[in-house]
C-alpha cells in the first residue's frame, strides 16, 4: 500500500478559453493536513471540484487508496469516504442541525422503515464528543452563527464516514476565535487518523497547522513542500508568498505615524434599513480626518454594506447628517457625493464598480462623465479619455495594457487596480475604500495597499472597510468595530491585536 | 486589423451565416412544395433589385422598418423591451392625419409641424411605460403591449368620428393636405409610393449613432442598460434615464406613423395595417442594435417584400414561402448565441485538447 491516500496525475481543466488546471501532480499522505495555497483564481477550486467529482478533468488521472477512480461523481466520492465542505455551506436553514446532518444517509429503522431518530441523534452526539464540535442536534440551523453552522458542514462530513475531508476557504467567514477553535477540531481529526485538505489563501494559517503544502500558481504546480522545512527558513510566509505570486512581495505595508488635520467627513445619528425594511445601521455617528485611515472592521453582514451605500448616496437612510469637506449631503445621488471631493472604491466591484461589457476608457469616466474636459456641451471628448486611460493603465500597470478591451476581460486584480486607478485619480480629500482587496491576489493587494497610504499621506482622509482583519491592522490610524449595525468600540492601531478585535467582532465584550 | 473592426466582421459573419442557412431551409421548403429553389430565388432578386421601379419597392418597404427597428434598437441600449413601437406608431400616424388636413399651414412649416406631432405623440404613447417602469418597476413589456390595443382602439374609434371622419364606406380620416405630404421620389418609378421619409430615417440613424456612441446621454444610457446599479454608483439618475430612453424610442416609432400617413397613404385609415412595429423588433435583432446595422437589416425585409410580392405573382410558390424565410432568419438570429457557442466553443476545445496533448500550454493565457 501506498503511503498516499491520493494522487492526482497529470490532470488538466480547460473550461471555455481558460486553462483552470494544467498538469497537475498533487500527493497527499494519509493522516495529514495537507494545504492547496495559491491566490484567487489559480485553480485549487476547481482542483477540489474535480475531486469530488463536480467536475470531470480534461486529462489526467485520480488515484484514491491504490484505485483508480473514473468517472467521478460527488456520489462515488462519498461512498469512497472523500467529504467536502464548500466556501458557500449547503444547509438548509429552516430544518434543524440532525435533520441536516441526516438529509440524504437517513438511518431507518429495519422493519418499518421509519426514520431512526434515536440512532442518528447518539451517532451525532457520539461524534461531536470525540471532536469537541459542539453543537446542539436539536437547534435550527437558522439560528446558528456562521461558525456553528460550519460545525454542522463538518459533521454532515463525518457522518458519511469521510476519511479524506476536503475544506474551501474555511475561515474566510469567521473571526479570529472561530479560526483557533476550527483548528482544534481539525487537528482532533487528524490525529484520529482523518486525511485533511486545506484550500486557503491565509499563509499564517496555513504555516500554523498544515504538515504538507502544495502551492498552485496560474494553474500549476510551483512546489510541494513539507511545512516543518519551510518553518525552518528566517521568514515563512514571506517564503510561501513569494512561491504564490513569483516574486518577492510586501506583505505589509511600510507606513510613517498619522497625521491627522481638520475633519473631512462628519456623520450623525445615521439610521439606515435594508431592502426588506430591516434595521442595519442603527444611530452611528463618527468623523474622518485628513491624513488619517479609519478601519471598520467587523463580520460581514453587521451593517457595513447599507452603512457606505448610504453614506455614497445609494440608498436613502432613514435619518442621519453627513458633511463631506463642509458640505451637506442630501444622500440623493452619488454624484454629489463625488461633488464635494470624495472618491469612492466600491465593495463590489462587478455590482456597482464596473460595467462589464464595456471597454476599459468608458469604464474609466464612470462618475465622471459630466466633467471637463471628459464632456463638453453633452459630448464627450474621447481623444482626452483616451488619453488619461493609457496614462491610468500605464500608471497602474493594469494588462491588458489596452483601453480597448472590456472590462469583463481583465482578471480581478486589474479590474480593481481599474477602479482604484479612476477614483485615486479624482484627488480626493476623503475616500471610501470598501474591501478594496477583496477577491485580488497579492500582488494587486500591496499595490492597492501602496496607493490607499500614499493617498492618506497626501491628505485624503480613508474611510476603509475590510472584513480581512489583517487588511485593517496594517492600514488602520484608528479602528472601530462594527456589530449589529452599532459602532461598538473604538481602537487607536497601536499594539492591538487581532484577537482583541475579534471579541468585539462577535458582540461580546462591550 | 484591430479588434475593433475584427468584431464588427464576426458579428457580421454570424447574422451572414444567419441568412443563409435561413435560404437553405427554405431551399428545402421550397423543393417539399415541388418548387424550383433557383426560379423561385431569381425572381425574389429580380423582384426586389431587378428594375429601378423593383428597387424602388425594396426602399418603400424597408423604410418604416428603418424606423421601427431604430426605436427598438434604441430601447434595447438602456435594457428595456420597447414592444410597443407598434401602438406608437398607430398614434403618431392617427395625430399626423388630423394634423395634416385640419391645420393649413405654408408647405415647409407644414411638414415640420407633422414631424414634431409624430415626434411627440409617439414619445408621449412611450412615456407612460416609461413612468411606469422607472417609479414603480412594472414591466416594460406589459405595459408596452397594452398600450398597443389602447393605440388601437382609440384610433379605430375616432377615425369613425364626423370631426375625422372622410364621408363614405371606408373607416377613414380625410386626406391630408397637399402642404403636409411628404414628397414621393417619382423619379425613380411613376407609381412609387418611396417618400423623403427614407432621407429622415438615414438623418435619424447618423443621430442615433452620434448619441450612442458620441454623447454623455447615450453614454448614460448605455450604462444603465448594461448595470443599472454602476449607473447609480456613477452619478447617474438611471430611472430618468429610463424614461428618456424609452420616450426617444416612442418617438422615432412615431416617425414611421408619419411616413406612412404623410409619405404613402395620406391619411389614416382604420385599422392600420398590423406588424410594421412588431416586425421592427426583428430588424433591430438582425441589426444588432446599431443605427447603421438597422438600416441593413430592414433593406434585406423590405427585399424579402418585394421579392415576395413578385414570386406570389410570377410562379406557382405561394408568398408565404417568403414569410418562412424571414421567420427563419429571426429563428436563427435570435439563437445565435446557441449557434456561435455550438461552433466556436467546438472549434476552441479540439484546439485546446490538442495543445493539452502536446503540453504546449505555454502559449496560452491561464
Amino acid at each position: 500500500m501506498s503511503k498516499n491516500i491520493l494522487e492526482m496525475r497529470n490532470i488538466s481543466k480547460v473550461f471555455g478559453d481558460v486553462v483552470a488546471n494544467k498538469h497537475i501532480n498533487l500527493s497527499v499522505s494519509y493522516g495529514q493536513i495537507h494545504a492547496i495555497v495559491g491566490e484567487n483564481g489559480a485553480g485549487k477550486t476547481t482542483l477540489m471540484n474535480i475531486l469530488y467529482g463536480l467536475y470531470a478533468p480534461t486529462t489526467g488521472d485520480l488515484i484514491y487508496k491504490d484505485e483508480i477512480l473514473q468517472n467521478m461523481t460527488p456520489a462515488l466520492a462519498v461512498k469512497k469516504g472523500i467529504g467536502m465542505v464548500h466556501q458557500h455551506f449547503m444547509l438548509i436553514p429552516p430544518l434543524t442541525v440532525y435533520e441536516n446532518i441526516i438529509l440524504g444517509a437517513e438511518p431507518t429503522i429495519k422493519k418499518t422503515g421509519v426514520l431512526d431518530k434515536k440512532r442518528a441523534l447518539e451517532k451525532i452526539k457520539e461524534m461531536s464528543r470525540k471532536y469537541s464540535l459542539d453543537i446542539d442536534p436539536l437547534a435550527l440551523v437558522e439560528n446558528l452563527s456562521v461558525g456553528e453552522q460550519q460545525r454542522v458542514e463538518i459533521l454532515k462530513v463525518l457522518y458519511r464516514s469521510a476519511e479524506l475531508i476536503i475544506l474551501d476557504e474555511p475561515t474566510a467567514v469567521l473571526t479570529p476565535q472561530e479560526v483557533d477553535k476550527l483548528f482544534e477540531i481539525l487537528k482532533l481529526m487528524r490525529n484520529d487518523g482523518k486525511t485533511i485538505i486545506l484550500i486557503t489563501h491565509k499563509l499564517k494559517e496555513v504555516l500554523a497547522i498544515s504538515g504538507e503544502i502544495t502551492v498552485i500558481r496560474r494553474g500549476e504546480v510551483i512546489t510541494s513542500l513539507e511545512t516543518k522545512e519551510l518553518n525552518k527558513t528566517k521568514a515563512p510566509e514571506n517564503e510561501l508568498a513569494n512561491y504564490m505570486v513569483g516574486r518577492p512581495v510586501l506583505l505589509r505595508v511600510k507606513k510613517t505615524e498619522a497625521k491627522p488635520g481638520n475633519d473631512v467627513m462628519r456623520l450623525k445619528n445615521l439610521t439606515v434599513n435594508d431592502n426588506r425594511g430591516i434595521k442595519k445601521v442603527d444611530n452611528v455617528s463618527f468623523n474622518v480626518a485628513s491624513g488619517e485611515i479609519v478601519g471598520i472592521a467587523g463580520v460581514d453582514g453587521n451593517g457595513q454594506t447599507e452603512l457606505i451605500e448610504a453614506m455614497t448616496g445609494l440608498r436613502p437612510p432613514i435619518e442621519g447628517e453627513l458633511s463631506i469637506n463642509g458640505k451637506n449631503m442630501t444622500f440623493t445621488t452619488s454624484r454629489e457625493f463625488f461633488d464635494a471631493g470624495a472618491a469612492h472604491i466600491p465593495e463590489d466591484r462587478h455590482k456597482h464598480g464596473l460595467i462589464l461589457e464595456m471597454q476599459n476608457n468608458d469604464n474609466f469616466i464612470l462618475g465622471k462623465q459630466w466633467l471637463s474636459p471628459y464632456q463638453t456641451a453633452g459630448f464627450l471628448n474621447y481623444r482626452a479619455i483616451n488619453k488619461m486611460s493609457d496614462e491610468l493603465i500605464k500608471n497602474y500597470d493594469i494588462r491588458p495594457d489596452t483601453y480597448k478591451v472590456k472590462a469583463r476581460n481583465l482578471s480581478g486584480g486589474n479590474q480593481q487596480k481599474l477602479i482604484v486607478a479612476r477614483e485615486m485619480t479624482r484627488q480626493p480629500k476623503f475616500l471610501i475604500a470598501s474591501q478594496p482587496t477583496r477577491g485580488v491576489d497579492i500582488g494587486a493587494i500591496e499595490f492597492i495597499h501602496k496607493k490607499i497610504v500614499a493617498a492618506r499621506d497626501g491628505g485624503c482622509g480613508v474611510l476603509l472597510v475590510s472584513a480581512e482583519l489583517s487588511e485593517i491592522l496594517s492600514l488602520s490610524d484608528r479602528i472601530l468595530i462594527m456589530f449589529d449595525g452599532k459602532i461598538v468600540k473604538e481602537f487607536v492601531n497601536k499594539g492591538i491585536t487581532e484577537k482583541e478585535i475579534g471579541v468585539y467582532m462577535m458582540g461580546s465584550g462591550a | 486589423m484591430n479588434s475593433k473592426t475584427k468584431n464588427i466582421l464576426v458579428e457580421l459573419a454570424f447574422s451572414v451565416l444567419a441568412i443563409i442557412i435561413s435560404f437553405m431551409i427554405g431551399a428545402i421548403v421550397i423543393l417539399f412544395i415541388k418548387g424550383n429553389p433557383l426560379e423561385v430565388f431569381g425572381t425574389m432578386f429580380s423582384g426586389a433589385f431587378g428594375s429601378l421601379s423593383n428597387f424602388a419597392d425594396t426602399l418603400e418597404y424597408a423604410t418604416p422598418l428603418m424606423f421601427t427597428g431604430m426605436a427598438v434598437a434604441f430601447a434595447f441600449r438602456a435594457g428595456l423591451f420597447n414592444i410597443g413601437a407598434e401602438g406608437q406608431l398607430y398614434a403618431a400616424a392617427f395625430a399626423v392625419a388630423v394634423v395634416g388636413f385640419m391645420l393649413k399651414l405654408p408647405p415647409f412649416l407644414h411638414i415640420t409641424v407633422v414631424i414634431l406631432t409624430a415626434l411627440i405623440v409617439g414619445g408621449l404613447w412611450a412615456y407612460v411605460p416609461g413612468v411606469l417602469k422607472a417609479k414603480l418597476g412594472v414591466h416594460e413589456v406589459i405595459t408596452t403591449i397594452m398600450m398597443n390595443y389602447i393605440a388601437l382602439d382609440l384610433t379605430n374609434y375616432l377615425t369613425m368620428r364626423n370631426v375625422f371622419k372622410q364621408p363614405g364606406q371606408i373607416p377613414q380620416t380625410k386626406d391630408i393636405l397637399h402642404s403636409a405630404q411628404f414628397g414621393t421620389m417619382t423619379f425613380l418609378s411613376k407609381y412609387t409610393h418611396l417618400n423623403s421619409g427614407i432621407i429622415i430615417a438615414v438623418v435619424v440613424a447618423v443621430i442615433v449613432y452620434f448619441v450612442i456612441a458620441r454623447m454623455k446621454l447615450g453614454y448614460e444610457i448605455k450604462v444603465t442598460g448594461y448595470n443599472s446599479n454602476a449607473a447609480a454608483y456613477g452619478g447617474i439618475n438611471n430611472k430618468n434615464k429610463l424614461i428618456i430612453a424609452m420616450v426617444i424610442s416612442g418617438a422615432i416609432a412615431g416617425l414611421a406613423g408619419a411616413e406612412q400617413v404623410a409619405g404613402v397613404m395620406h391619411h389614416f385609415v382604420s385599422p392600420f395595417p398590423v406588424g410594421i412595429g412588431f416586425m421592427g423588433i426583428a430588424v433591430a435583432l438582425l441589426g444588432k442594435n446599431d443605427p447603421f446595422g438597422v438600416i441593413a437589416a430592414a433593406l434585406l425585409f423590405g427585399a424579402l417584400s418585394a421579392g415576395g410580392t413578385q414570386v406570389d405573382t410570377m410562379t406557382t410558390v405561394p408568398r408565404e414561402v417568403i414569410d418562412i424565410i424571414q421567420a427563419i432568419i429571426i429563428l436563427f438570429v435570435a439563437s445565435e448565441v446557441f449557434l456561435r457557442k455550438l461552433i466556436v466553443q467546438r472549434i476552441k476545445q479540439r484546439k485546446y485538447r490538442k495543445m493539452l496533448e502536446q503540453s504546449n500550454l505555454e502559449q496560452l493565457d491561464v
